[in-house]
């Protein structure tokens, strides 16, 4: 069957985490959940160097989403996330990838389902707000 | 497995009055199992709602001209017809809205407000879809009616001693429950329940949304006060709802919306209002959807509640008995009385990539919290797949979903 979006890459993060978990010392987190279906990510980042980690439950989209996220972002500073995010939301609803985007274009294939697009911004807007959160 | 194979009716002559069926989807065939949040549509409401814009189109009860006048003869035999279909007393009992949405709001503000009072209580299950909580929330914050939940038991059907408690100081002027769960496929035991309501002086509105499609509700039969049910789960087109109400009832109510068709007479400073059904009819209509309404119960006539609610169990039970062969998969609820609609979960796979991966085969389910979130919680989920029957489904459309779940478990194998 057309599989296309469950790729190999999005199956192993969202089963196998390599972000899971608060970060032992965080400057800010923010809570994303999407009502509609229980979707729930608590993003933790520390400023200094760009370290994101997340707490999620949900489904494969945006378990791997938030996965792929804080491996992209890190190092990163907010300037350049803000950009990543701007980009990551334009492949997902255009289906065009996006070179700076990385592992993340993994995701392009979201586009076809309008109503998953927001399973994989979910981790993205807790991004966000934890970036425009309190120290 | 070891159900009766008999043929009620020709489902593939059934399928053949659905244009829709013929589509396929990535490539796939169609396989529509998501009647439950709206059906298909049979040619011949299709059809009648194009003729009557074709033929006989204009504005209802107002002219005095020849499209006028059949004009609302058509609409107003769509009033006979819903009488007869619920088996109403009178076709003023019969009151048309948008959707049974509406007319749940429609009894919670005219009735709720116009009769109950503050201290009177309202009792819904812990098994409602949205439509049949939220109004009710609305009345207690705005009018001081308190509102009271039945439990459910684990199985997925109304908990009797906790019916009785809720009843028990003698406070619940009305009982407003589902006849049929659009989570669980519960039928409620209506009789009894009206039975149950009268004895302690209270009313009860019954939400036949999913009932109504399966089943031949007779609301006199179940003494009912209330019933209400939508057009587009019955396959007719969106937009228009019915409200059954004792004319006993709504004779005691006043409007729900403001303005013609629903008055006796307006002078500036004060109107007096229509007789029911008129009262609760504000404005023009949904003429259009109101006849294609009435060629679907045409449509359902014609094949039959027997043939119908036969086909519904053949389905059911095979579903169950289909789904019960797949390991990590679990059907919510286990009433005794149950129909068409199924809620499942799969161990580890979220139900949202459920739908998706089924959607990628041509087979559509709803997935999600179906408009019944607090039930969610109560059954420890925060998400279902929902496989829903109609008229159409086949046998062969559930060994579909059968097989395209075993391959959704593959690719997270």
């Amino acid at each position: 069957m057309s599989a296309e979006l469950y790729q190999a890459l999005i199956m192993d993060r969202s089963k196998n985490p390599r972000f899971a978990g608060a970060l032992a010392d965080y400057d800010a987190a923010a809570d994303g959940e999407n009502p509609m279906c229980g979707d729930r990510t608590k993003v933790f980042i520390k400023r200094d160097g760009m370290q994101v980690g997340h707490e999620s439950r949900g489904c494969a989209i945006m378990l791997a989403s938030a996965d792929l996220m804080a491996e992209a972002v890190a190092g990163l500073d907010a300037a350049h996330v803000n950009e990543l995010s701007r980009a990551f939301e334009a492949t997902v609803t255009s289906g065009a990838a996006d070179d700076r985007l990385g592992a993340l274009n993994a995701l392009a294939g979201v586009h076809e389902y309008r109503s998953r697009i927001k399973c994989a911004t979910l981790p993205w807007t807790a991004l966000r707000d934890a970036l425009n959160g309190d120290v | 497995m070891n159900f009766v194979a008999r043929k009620p009716f020709d489902v593939e002559a059934v399928r053949q009055d659905f244009p829709i069926l013929s589509q396929r989807v990535h490539g796939k065939k169609l396989v529509f199992l998501d009647s439950g949040a709206s059906a298909q549509k049979p040619r011949a409401v299709i059809d009648a709602m194009v003729a009557v814009m074709q033929t006989r189109y204009a504005n209802v009860h107002r002219g005095l001209h020849y499209m006028s006048e059949k004009c609302s003869d058509d609409y107003e035999a769509v009033r006979d017809k819903t009488a007869a279909f619920l088996n109403a007393a009178s076709r003023d009992e019969i009151v048309f809205t948008r959707n049974a949405t509406e007319s749940i709001n429609l009894v919670a503000h005219s009735y709720g407000r116009g009769v109950l009072q503050a201290g009177d209580a309202v009792v819904v299950s812990e098994m409602e879809h949205h439509a049949n909580l939220v109004p009710w929330q609305m009345l207690r914050d705005a009018h001081g009616v308190e509102l009271r939940i039945v439990k459910i038991t684990d199985a997925g059907e109304i908990d009797w001693e906790s019916l009785e408690a809720v009843f028990a100081d003698g406070r619940v002027k009305l009982l407003a429950i589902t006849h049929m769960s659009n989570v669980l496929g519960t039928y409620t035991p209506v009789e009894r329940l009206a039975a149950f309501a009268h004895a302690r002086g209270a009313k009860i509105l019954l939400d036949g949304s999913q009932a109504v499609v399966h089943r031949r509700v007779d609301v006199q039969a179940i003494d009912a006060d209330f019933y209400v049910f939508s057009g587009h789960k019955l396959y007719g087109p969106t937009g228009i709802g019915v409200l059954y109400g004792k004319a006993a009832l709504l004779d005691l109510m006043p409007p729900f919306l403001g303005g013609g068709d629903m008055i006796g007479s307006v002078a500036y400073q004060n109107s007096t209002w229509a007789k029911p059904p008129y009262r609760f009819e504000a404005g023009t209509p949904a003429i259009i959807e109101t006849i294609g309404l009435g060629a679907a119960i045409d449509y359902v006539n014609a094949i039959g509640f027997d043939a119908i609610a036969a086909h519904e169990r053949e389905l059911t039970e095979h579903a169950l008995a289909v789904l019960a062969g797949i390991d990590g998969l679990q059907v919510l609820g286990a009433a005794q009385d149950r129909g068409g609609v199924i809620s499942f979960v799969l161990d580890g796979i979220h139900a949202h990539d459920v739908a998706t991966l089924l959607d990628r085969q041509g087979i559509a389910v709803r997935a999600g919290h179906h408009c019944a979130e607090p039930l969610m919680g109560r059954l420890g989920v925060s998400s279902t797949a929902r496989a829903t029957f109609g008229l159409y489904t086949t046998l062969e459309e559930i060994d579909a979903l059968a097989a395209g779940i075993k391959r959704v478990q593959q690719v997270f194998a």
